[in-house]
């Protein structure tokens, strides 16, 4: 009796095991094809979605109505359908002046705000490297201590210290090196200073990354073979920490030619800088089509680089 | 260099020659620890010199004391008559192959290997040349435009090879250069890389912490031990007249005894221990009464079933306890009448016919030695 019922079970557990893996395996392939969907829906959410709205106002005209833009499609009385594109936003956009000089200008101050940062970055970063490995949490932990506190205040924090009446002027008068104040405040120097100080640990933190990875003995190497530290510095830890910088440049350049907090509050009315005009374009103007289209020009602008950057990648890893 | 060529075979037995590199009462402290501790050292041009010491000994940190890496604490490092206390490491003449290659991995092979003579500001021709008949010295001609990241190991390794070579050096350093490369390639290795260093003439310092493999490569050797020198001399010095307990047990294996110097005569010794009376046939320093230690190398014991003719020293009754068969010898487990286990090997020149060793477990055997095979130790 007890042989028997042995071999009933023998004979149902494959059975049971292969259902159950087979059932495992289908929820395991689909769990897989949810997660390698995530992105794709989240890019197609918060990214695409948008951007089509954004692109479709930019080819309406403005109406005083709510929302204050045409319909971009029309149905006639006698159910024809129309599709009206208005180019003239992107025309008025590059007739006027004051876009075109917005545009270079945000361009110049982000592009030397990068460098700034890259400059100050780079030596920062090298040496949190070299340091010790309880120095170099401390130093890590310094470089993200700022994030703890809003943005916002931080840039009150500089405004208190750019302002004619600020710390940095009083010290200077104290120390008798200036009579009268100088002028810090709403300037594009105050821009300079809020973008770099807030994007400093955006250039850091990639190039840390990337030079963690760096094996120190490459440096030994180049010395044995006559290379001086400045042509060793050139010649090998610069290529190698290429994919950091360009990281890190990015990370800077990107956000910091829309940013419109810190020249609206360290640069007041003084600096031209392209999201001040949007916000200007939304909020006073309520000219919601020349809005959208400043900002379609815009990421035309930052996306170009990136294209022509990853063209030459993929032709560099190409090569063998 | 000086001295004539015919010496050049032993140029550290030739009284007047020009070492190429002295080391001077070097040491050298990481804070309170001392990883080379007052070493002395002439190497010769033409050399082939191994360091040889366990992990942690200090031998790298001597060759990176060499290359310039690390400063001395204290003592001197002249190469070629030239004071290196004060010069950088891109400026000495000695180049290093590193344990890890660290070859550029944003370079191809011919950049890598070009990296040390464009430094020195050579005509591009020049270079592409030079790079092209190094590469053929170490069979890699077709892989000029390869990444690291392309090559198996024993070819980075032939680069890295390369990349030291193609300067001419007055001393190529190799730290650990076959250490990374499986048992059978590292063989084939070694003599290749006798034969190149025979061919280019530059004097080699190798670190290995692996005996059989400086046993082979070696003009000499420096043994070392917790940053210091125990014993300098050829192979066969170090093989056969090990000076200490610490070289003998480390090159190759031996068989040693505590004892009592019974006669110290002039041309031979005579040492009690707990394997008899051991006659050696060379004077040594010692005094009668002294404790001192002796070792005998397994393959230098033989074993036989038959008593010996006459009693006398250099003899030894024992049992066999254990049989290791290693194919080419075998290794015998030798319990003795006190219940010591010694170790003897015998060559396998005969294929045993029953299957079996002439000799095998629980027999008892009688051992003898030549006089010249037991070797005083100093510690
Ligand atoms: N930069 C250093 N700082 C502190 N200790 C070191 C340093 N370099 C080597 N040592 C120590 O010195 C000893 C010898 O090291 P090394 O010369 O690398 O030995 P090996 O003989 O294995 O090549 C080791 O105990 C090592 O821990
Ligand atoms: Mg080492």
């Amino acid at each position: 009796m007890t042989d028997r019922s042995v071999s009933a079970a023998v004979d149902v557990a494959p059975h049971h095991a292969s259902a159950l893996s087979r059932l495992m395996r289908r929820m395991q392939s689909g769990w897989r094809s949810i997660v390698v969907f995530i992105p794709y829906v989240w890019l197609l959410l918060f990214f695409l979605l948008p951007f089509f709205i954004v692109a479709k106002i930019s080819v309406a005209q403005l109406v005083i109505a709510s929302p204050p833009f045409t319909d971009m499609i029309k149905w006639t009385d006698d159910g024809v359908m129309s599709i009206r594109l208005a180019f003239d936003n992107f025309a008025y956009i590059f007739e006027d002046d004051l876009y075109v000089k917005t545009y270079i200008n945000s361009l110049k101050i982000s592009s030397i705000s990068t460098i700034l940062c890259l400059l100050i970055g780079y030596p920062i970063a090298y040496g949190i490297i070299r340091s010790g490995p309880v120095t170099r949490k401390l130093l890590l932990f310094a470089i993200i201590l700022p994030f703890w506190t809003s943005f916002l205040l931080r840039v009150y924090a500089w405004m208190g210290l750019l302002a004619d009446q600020g710390n940095i002027n009083n010290l200077l008068i104290w120390l008798g090196l200036i009579d009268e104040p100088i002028r810090l405040m709403y300037s594009e120097f105050a821009v300079y200073v809020g973008i770099v100080y807030t994007y400093l640990p955006f250039m850091i933190l990639p190039l840390y990354a990337n030079m963690e990875k760096l094996d120190a003995t490459l440096n030994e190497a180049a010395a044995d073979l006559g290379s001086r530290p400045t042509n060793t510095f050139l010649k090998i830890t610069l290529p190698l920490t290429m994919p950091g910088i360009i990281a890190g440049s990015l990370l800077v350049f990107i956000p910091a030619t829309g940013e419109y907090v810190i020249p609206d509050l360290l640069g007041g009315g003084n600096v031209l800088m392209i999201g001040r005009l949007l916000f200007n374009e939304f909020h006073q103007n309520v000219d919601w089509p020349t809005a959208s289209a400043v900002a379609i020009v815009l990421l035309f602008l930052l996306v170009l680089p990136m294209i022509i950057y990853q063209y030459y990648q993929a032709k560099a890893t190409e090569e063998p | 260099m000086t001295g004539d060529p015919a010496s050049s075979d032993t140029p550290w037995l030739d009284q007047g020659a020009e070492p190429l590199i002295k080391i001077r009462g070097v040491t050298k402290k990481f804070g309170d620890f001392t990883a080379v501790n007052n070493v002395d050292l002439d190497i010769f041009q033409g050399e082939l010199f191994c360091l040889l010491g366990g992990s942690g000994c200090g031998k790298s940190t001597l060759l990176r004391m060499l290359s310039g890496f690390e400063t001395t604490s204290t003592g001197t490092i002249s190469i070629d008559g030239i004071d290196m206390s004060n010069v950088p490491p891109y400026e000495r003449p000695t180049n290093m192959m590193f344990q890890s290659y660290a070859l550029f991995p944003h370079m191809t092979v011919e950049k890598n290997v070009a990296f040390g003579l464009k430094q020195d500001k050579i005509p591009a021709a020049q270079v592409a040349e030079r790079v092209d008949d190094i590469l053929k010295l170490v069979e890699l001609q077709d892989y000029h435009k390869r990444k690291p990241h392309q090559l198996s190991g024993g070819q980075k390794q032939r680069v890295a090879l390369a990349r030291a070579l193609v300067k001419q050096p007055k001393v190529l350093l190799l730290d650990e250069p076959l250490a990374a490369l499986d048992k059978k390639l590292r063989e084939q290795t070694q003599f290749e890389l006798m034969n190149i260093q025979e061919k280019v003439g530059i004097t080699f310092i190798v670190v290995t912490h692996d005996q059989e493999e400086a046993m082979t490569l070696s003009s000499r050797i420096a043994v070392m031990d917790e940053g210091e020198f125990v014993q300098i001399g050829t192979p066969t010095e170090i093989y056969e007249f090990p000076e200490t307990r610490f070289v003998a047990g480390f090159i190759g294996s031996a068989n040693m005894f505590e004892g009592r110097v019974v006669e110290d005569g002039p041309d031979h010794v005579r040492v009690m221990t707990d394997l008899g009376e051991i006659y050696i046939d060379h004077g040594q320093s010692v005094r009668e009464g002294n404790r001192v230690w002796v070792a005998i190398r397994p393959e230098k014991i033989h074993l036989s079933k038959e008593p010996p003719t006459e009693p006398g020293p250099n003899q030894a009754i024992g049992m066999v306890d254990d049989i290791g068969y290693l194919g080419n010898t075998s290794i015998y487990k030798i319990k003795l009448e006190n219940d010591r286990i010694i170790d003897v090997t015998a060559p396998n020149q005969i294929r045993p016919k029953t299957r079996t060793h002439r000799i095998t477990w629980e027999e008892k055997v009688y051992l003898h030695w030549d006089a010249s095979s037991a070797v005083l130790l100093n510690k």
